[in-house]
């Protein structure tokens, strides 16, 4: 992958041109936290959008903000905390872009409320292969905003992006856990807390077996309202080595899941920073390498709420007799709130999401029987976190995919994209 | 966070990554900015950005360093900025060693840029600052002017003469009220460096950078290392033989 990376918006249209000429095309990355290929572009081009990270314009009196498509939402909470705003949907790391977070409509545990986050994107500039430049807004009849939301990176290069804020009393966070002990109190908890709370998200221990089987902690927040502004400037510890293979096994994982169900599952009530909420891990820097040289596969489904307690059972008693459960199991229901992009992959449901040591054949069994169970159930798979879906599988999951391909820019390309043959 | 006089603060060579992650921290103190350098497009760039992080004001001022007149140009942009408290001066050229060795023109431009038109800026901004009685000078200088070695020793040599300049300078304003301080970076991965493998213990960020210039806006110098364990390195460095030194390739 040949990876420019330009410092000045005035380097880009260079760059491009450049880049589309190739073989394979081109693609525009930002801090390539994505999990598997849709952020990288094999033997393509690509050009690395991080150095563009100046912000245009901050309205404190409205919270809009105009930033560069580099800007990362680290960045933009260092500005917008003190003003008092917050980024209205926030994903698990704060180390990713805006251009970014829109290719890939990425959401958060406040998702039942607000939606993802191309529903507060008004506007963004998009630079196409064709040396054409387009403001494309909410308003936009073409399909083009609604092609680019989620849309991956194959519509253009995003360049500029107006975001709304939402503003916050304070930049501390109320939170309550409650454990529960089997699938069916998960959903009634989510049900009852939807109502009351901005955000939720359960952790779920996934090698608990039998009348423990879909055991879990739900945590349930908002936003606090004491007052304090403050911007997080912890960093913690990195993880320096790629941490031998045999660290994260069965046994080590089902004694953390214990110790950490019996620990932290405690009931209680807290006040937090919004830091440790919301990007537990960005606080370890390179925890990736925990899982080793062969690293790991994310999986993230989302699956309807008619077939949701069932599909999601059925999951995790698969995980379990497979016994490569990982310890950051995450669920979390998504509400009826309509996703902007053609290829947005929130939808009403009930989303799981894994993370499996890689072990090879094993591991891609067991994906594959999952594959089956949520497809069976009609649900998704989030390309964000993907490394191996068939593209049968992407197909089918996503069935506006033919309302999305004519508006790709024929000079944008990606590995993933390759991968699904589309 | 806003002073009820803000600083105002002139970066010369306001484009190059370590100015502008410098400027962003003057930004966030609401203190009023001047941005001097080449590309006025780029620097409204810059401007915009500076502005929506807290700067109470930004001028932009296009210049080429290397053929403007120094001490006239200072003085039209403090006046237009309304004061000069701390003077950054940030820009410079990397060059290329095995060129400048091929084709001298090459290695005097080297030269040129990194030390005689700098050694003209910083020694305008010393008149003005002595003539105010208050303020300082922070110049960028580099690791690499501390012993000389072959893969950079022409820019090494001039960033070397202009440590001793600041160096003389801030000797000069003892007991009058301003301070110069040269601080000398490490490899730290800016567009000047672009070109090199980055990554590894030696490489900072220009935020790392940044904030050893901002801190020594204030106090401590007049030599400072970006970070701190490069005082160690080259101390080291500096003490080893030429006789072994010169079989060491690196």
């Amino acid at each position: 992958m040949q990876v420019a990376h330009p410092a000045f918006r005035d380097q880009l249209d260079g760059l491009i041109r450049a880049g589309a000429a190739g073989n394979h095309g081109l693609l525009a990355v930002g801090k390539l936290r994505s999990y598997g290929d849709s952020c990288l572009n094999g033997d393509g081009s690509a050009i690395e959008m991080a150095g563009l990270e100046r912000f245009i314009s901050f309205d404190r009196r409205t919270g809009v903000l105009e930033a560069e498509a580099g800007v990362t939402l680290a960045e933009i909470l260092r500005v917008a905390i003190p003003a008092g705003y917050f980024l209205p949907v926030t994903p698990g790391t704060k180390f990713v872009t805006l251009g970014g977070a829109i290719a890939n409509d990425v959401h958060g545990k406040n998702h039942h409320r607000a939606g993802t986050f191309g529903r507060w994107v008004r506007q963004f500039s998009l630079a196409r292969t064709d040396g054409s430049q387009q403001v494309v807004g909410r308003d936009d009849a073409s399909g083009l905003f609604a092609a680019t939301i989620g849309g991956l990176g194959l519509t253009g290069v995003i360049t500029r992006v107006t975001l709304e804020l939402m503003p916050i009393a304070s930049s501390r966070i109320d939170l309550q856990t409650i454990p529960f002990g089997r699938l069916s109190e998960f959903f009634s908890l989510a049900a009852e807390s939807e109502a009351s709370h901005d955000y939720t998200v359960a952790w779920i221990d996934c090698l608990a077996q039998g009348d423990k089987l879909g055991r879990g902690i739900f945590t349930r927040a908002r936003p606090s309202s004491d007052g304090e502004l403050r911007v997080s400037n912890k960093s913690g510890p990195s993880v320096p080595i790629d941490a031998p293979g045999f660290l994260l096994n069965r046994l080590t994982l089902s004694a953390f899941n214990e110790a950490y169900y019996r620990i932290a599952g405690r009931p209680r009530q807290a006040s937090v920073s919004y830091d440790p909420f919301f990007y537990p891990l960005d606080a370890i820097g390179g925890w990736n390498r925990l899982y080793g040289r062969r690293g790991f596969y994310q999986y993230q489904s989302v699956v309807p709420p008619a077939v949701a307690e069932a599909a999601t059972t059925e999951m995790l008693r698969t995980i379990a007799s497979a016994g490569q459960g990982s310890f950051l199991a995450v669920l979390k229901t998504f509400g009826d709130v309509p996703s902007p992009g053609l290829l947005s992959f929130p939808m009403q449901g009930t989303t799981l999401a894994l993370d499996f040591a890689n072990r090879g054949r094993s591991t891609l069994s067991l994906l594959d029987k999952l594959d089956a169970i949520v497809r069976e159930a009609g649900g998704r798979l989030y390309p964000a976190k993907d490394g191996r879906l068939p593209p049968a599988m992407f197909r089918a999951g996503y069935p506006a995919l033919n309302q999305f391909t004519p508006h790709m820019d024929p000079g944008m390309s990606s590995t993933f994209w390759r991968r699904m043959q589309l | 966070m806003t002073t009820l006089t803000p600083l105002h603060v002139l970066m010369l060579g306001a484009g190059s990554g370590i100015a502008q992650a410098t400027a962003r921290l003057y930004a966030a103190e609401g203190a009023v900015i001047g941005l001097a350098g080449r590309n006025a497009e780029r620097l409204d760039a810059i401007a915009h950005d500076l502005t929506a992080r807290g700067a109470s004001r930004v001028e932009i001022f296009e210049i080429d360093f290397v053929t403007a007149e120094p001490a006239q140009a200072l003085a039209d942009m403090v006046a237009k900025l309304g004061g000069g408290d701390h003077f950054i001066l940030a820009y410079g050229v990397l060059g290329d060693q095995a060129a400048a060795e091929r084709d001298l023109t090459a290695a005097q431009t080297i030269l040129d840029v990194n030390f005689r038109s700098a050694a003209g800026w910083a020694l305008a901004a010393a008149n003005l600052l002595e003539q105010q009685g208050h303020g300082s000078l922070v110049v960028l200088g580099s690791v690499a002017g501390d012993r000389g070695r072959r893969s950079n020793y022409v820019y090494g040599a001039a960033k070397a003469g202009l440590a001793v300049l600041v160096q003389g300078i801030d000797h000069r304003f003892r007991g009058r009220g301003p301070r110069a301080v040269i601080v000398k970076p490490g490899p730290t991965d800016t567009a000047m460096t672009a070109g090199m493998a980055k990554g590894g213990p030696l490489w900072a960020t220009p935020e790392a950078v940044a904030a050893v210039v901002r801190k020594a806006a204030d106090r401590g110098g007049p030599v400072v290392y970006a970070p701190a364990r490069w005082w160690l390195i080259m101390t080291i460095i500096r003490a080893i033989p030429a006789a072994i030194f010169n079989k060491m390739n690196f």
